[in-house]
């Protein structure tokens, strides 16, 4: 393959260098050429005599289609396909519209701008350049400054172009390139890829129609959707009166939630002999009376029950529950006062559940016993 | 960039038919001011308001660019300083213009009776706020805080010219760090006390915000203004070129920009939500030839000079940067009569009552400037960042 001379280019060190020698091949009347920096250096642009980019039209018709497009789209909707009285406003209340209308605007202008940019500027699909994959291309990407000046410019001279960059003091090399790869082009429009893509394509909307459309309707995949069941607050035919949900039978108690039939007044040991003891005295049992006992009554009655509260007189002492009264209550009386309380003491049905009332009562038998204790408990 | 002649300004006398000029609207706009106060006290008060928050516009936007650029460490702006730097002093028109103001405050705002608060629970929950004696301390301590910043910026920025020592930049970047939350919150309870409370049912949260904007807006337009005829008339140095222009005019257009985003968020708020309590003063301007006047802010604050400034060349042009700048400042004043007139009439009025403060006004910057220009130097000397601001590039 013949290679071609794409253009004559120089390196410099400093950014400096790289402005004076834009300016100088400027100066030299040379149109096209072009300068490589690896970041933006200011006052480039006046150096090399760049005009003001078109980028700038391409955004503005953006931004104006965007922003016309969406005010008619919105007053369309409003207006047109799906009128609606929001607010008592007119149908076209077009300062409702200004937001959307500014963002739709701005977000074509922006998407304008980088498809303007690609499709004019960097005249895609070719992706080839004769820079590209070149040494002097690596160098000026990395920590050098480039100028390069094309073969194609009309008053170029191999000669005159050398003598010039190397006078203002740059390392001048030739850049070649061949037809074969200016003309590279990346496949994306060959009809097998285009083919595959349509395949693709329609294979997964065919598979997502299938799904949501036919396969959640078909027996066993619709056994999700077809219970047989009423949905919460619908309308129903198969009761008379219409109501999918139906009231509990009346006197219906939620497990766990059974009613405690007494009242604060019932007399303790009156209502006491009616309720029984459901748990034995076991160590897991006494454990968790024991835990329970010293979170919620010790406070008051102490960590044994002698009522020495440790509440520095802030709130009353209550009497002993190693009293002869209290020993010869029944277990059920004990309960009913921790339930409904007595005297200052409140209830504690809403803090301590019903197992570990009764828990608590057995820690406190057990405390009571160990108080009075028997001739054989020593042995 | 080749090397620079070190920069040598010396102290410029404006030319002296400008004073002349200065001097003569001072005392027409005095005169004017004098009479309208003698025939029709209320009337003119309402125009001393107008005046009063546009004077403070400038004055207090121009404290604010001063400490913008120590804060953001701004180079471009520091060649123009000074123009800031005088148009601060401001400040004390501002303090002399509320006297009159206090004077005839019960003419102007009315949750000032008492037998009318006592009356009216709106104005009775608020009155802990709004009542003569927490007004007037809250006026004392915006003007405190505003002078104090003032002076103490100004004070160190020209002991700077004397001996280019830094450690007067690295204080004023402290000051300015208090300065700007300080401003914040003095500048929308400022526009609170004064214009929102004229209908003192009417609230808007946006309000503090939408005053502010107009002010910075305002005191940068008169700065470009300045700038620009400065320039073009030879009173800076050589070397403002096109890249300081394209910065006050970028500037601009940012600001007027933000300006007609919080004058319409504040607006489409209160018509969506349309309630009573509110939409009355949008209601009050649009009727009765309010409304045009309404259309006009909307052109002459936002569209015109958008489109006058939108493109890049645009924002390079003196002529386009002078006349645009004009604009902004007269709409931030039809923009005040706007927000303060619909209380005083139905319709819109206008008579030498209106012209009288917008002529002293001019006056008053013109003579002010001046008389600062003749005494100290009309750019920062002594500032260690001024060789870059006169090199800056874009």
């Amino acid at each position: 393959m013949e290679k071609k001379l794409y253009s004559i280019s120089a390196i410099y060190h400093s950014p400096n260098d790289i402005v004076r020698a834009a300016a100088a091949v400027r100066d030299a009347g040379y149109t096209k050429f072009d300068v490589h920096t690896p970041y933006p250096i200011h006052g480039l642009d006046g150096a090399m005599g760049l005009k003001e980019t078109k980028l700038g039209f391409v955004t503005l018709a953006a931004g104006i289609l965007g922003a016309v497009g969406m005010i008619s789209f919105a007053s369309w909707v409003a207006v047109v396909d799906y009128p609606q009285v929001i607010g008592g406003k007119p149908y076209w209340s077009w300062p409702a519209f200004v937001p959307v209308t500014y963002e739709i605007a701005v977000l074509l202008a922006v998407l304008g701008t980088v498809g303007g940019m690609i499709a004019f500027f960097f005249k895609f699909p070719n992706t080839s350049h004769p820079l590209h994959d070149t040494p002097y291309m690596k160098k000026v990407s990395a920590d050098k400054f480039g100028v390069t000046i094309q073969s194609e410019d009309p008053s170029f001279d191999e000669k005159k172009v050398r003598d010039l960059l190397k006078s203002t003091g740059g390392e001048v090399e030739a850049i070649y390139y061949t037809e074969e790869f200016l003309n590279f082009k990346p496949n994306t429009f060959d009809p097998k890829f285009i083919l595959l893509l349509v395949g693709i394509s329609l294979a997964t909307s065919a598979g997502g129609y299938l799904y949501w459309n036919k396969l959640l309707y078909m027996p066993p995949f619709d056994w999700m959707m077809e219970q047989p069941r009423f949905d919460v607050q619908s309308q129903t035919e198969y009761y008379v009166d219409g109501h999918s949900m139906r009231l509990s039978v009346a006197g219906t108690v939620a497990r766990g939630f059974l009613p405690y039939p007494y009242k604060l007044g019932d007399k303790a040991d009156s209502v006491g002999k009616y309720l029984v003891n459901p748990l034995l005295p076991t160590k897991t049992t006494l454990d968790l009376g024991k835990k329970k006992y010293l979170t919620f009554c010790s406070p008051c009655h102490g960590n044994f029950g002698n009522g020495d509260s440790r509440l520095r007189g802030q709130f009353p002492n209550p009497p002993t529950l190693h009293s002869d009264k209290v020993r010869t209550w029944p277990d059920g009386a004990i309960f009913h006062t921790m339930t409904v309380g007595q005297n200052v003491m409140p209830s504690y049905q809403y803090q301590i559940t019903r197992e570990d009332r009764w828990a608590i009562v057995n820690y406190i038998r057990t405390l009571q016993r160990a108080y009075n204790a028997k001739e054989s408990d020593l042995q | 960039m080749s090397a620079h002649e070190t920069v040598i300004i010396p102290k410029k006398e404006l030319p002296a038919n400008i004073v002349r000029l200065g001097w003569a609207l001072t005392l027409i706009g005095l005169a004017l001011v004098t009479v309208s106060y003698l025939t029709d006290a209320q009337r003119a008060g309402f125009n001393n308001i107008i005046g009063f928050t546009f004077l403070a516009s400038i004055a207090v936007g121009a404290v604010f660019f001063i400490a913008l650029e120590y804060i953001a460490g701004a180079v471009w702006t520091t060649p123009f300083r000074r123009v800031l730097e005088f148009l601060g002093m401001l400040l004390i028109p501002v303090a002399l213009l509320a006297i009159p103001l206090f004077l005839n405050l019960h003419d102007l705002y009315h949750w000032t009776h008492a037998d009318v608060v006592a009356n009216d629970k709106v104005l009775l929950s608020k009155s802990p706020y709004l009542n003569e004696q927490f007004f007037t301390i809250r006026f004392g301590i915006y003007l405190l805080i505003w002078g104090a910043f003032y002076f103490i910026f100004r004070r160190n920025s020209m002991k700077q010219d004397l001996n280019s020592d830094q450690k007067f930049t690295k204080k004023n970047i402290a000051l300015a760090a208090a300065f700007i939350p300080l401003l914040a919150i003095s500048i929308s309870l400022f526009s609170i006390d004064w214009l929102m409370s004229l209908e003192p049912h009417w609230f808007s949260t946006m309000f503090g915000v939408y005053y502010f904007t107009g002010t910075i807006l305002t005191a940068l337009a008169v700065t470009t203004y300045f700038v620009v005829v400065l320039s073009e008339k030879g009173f800076f140095f050589k070397g403002i070129n096109e890249n300081h222009y394209y910065s006050f005019g970028a500037l601009m257009f940012g600001l007027l920009s933000f300006w007609a985003y919080i004058a319409f968020s504040q607006f489409m708020l209160i018509w969506y939500a349309n309630l009573p309590e509110e939409n009355f003063w949008f209601i009050s301007r649009w009727q009765n030839g309010w409304e045009y006047v309404s259309i006009a802010i909307v052109l002459l604050h936002f569209w015109i000079p958008y489109f006058m400034l939108v493109s890049r060349p645009s924002k390079m042009k003196p002529t386009v940067l002078k006349n645009s700048a004009l604009l902004l400042i007269f709409s931030h004043f039809l923009d005040l009569y706007w927000l303060v007139m619909p209380t005083y009439s139905d319709t819109p009025v206008f008579s030498y009552y209106e012209l009288a403060f917008p002529i002293l006004t001019v006056g008053l910057i013109i003579v002010l400037f001046a008389i600062q220009a003749k005494k100290y130097n009309m750019v920062p000397v002594g500032d260690p960042k001024l060789q870059r601001g006169i090199d800056f590039h874009l």
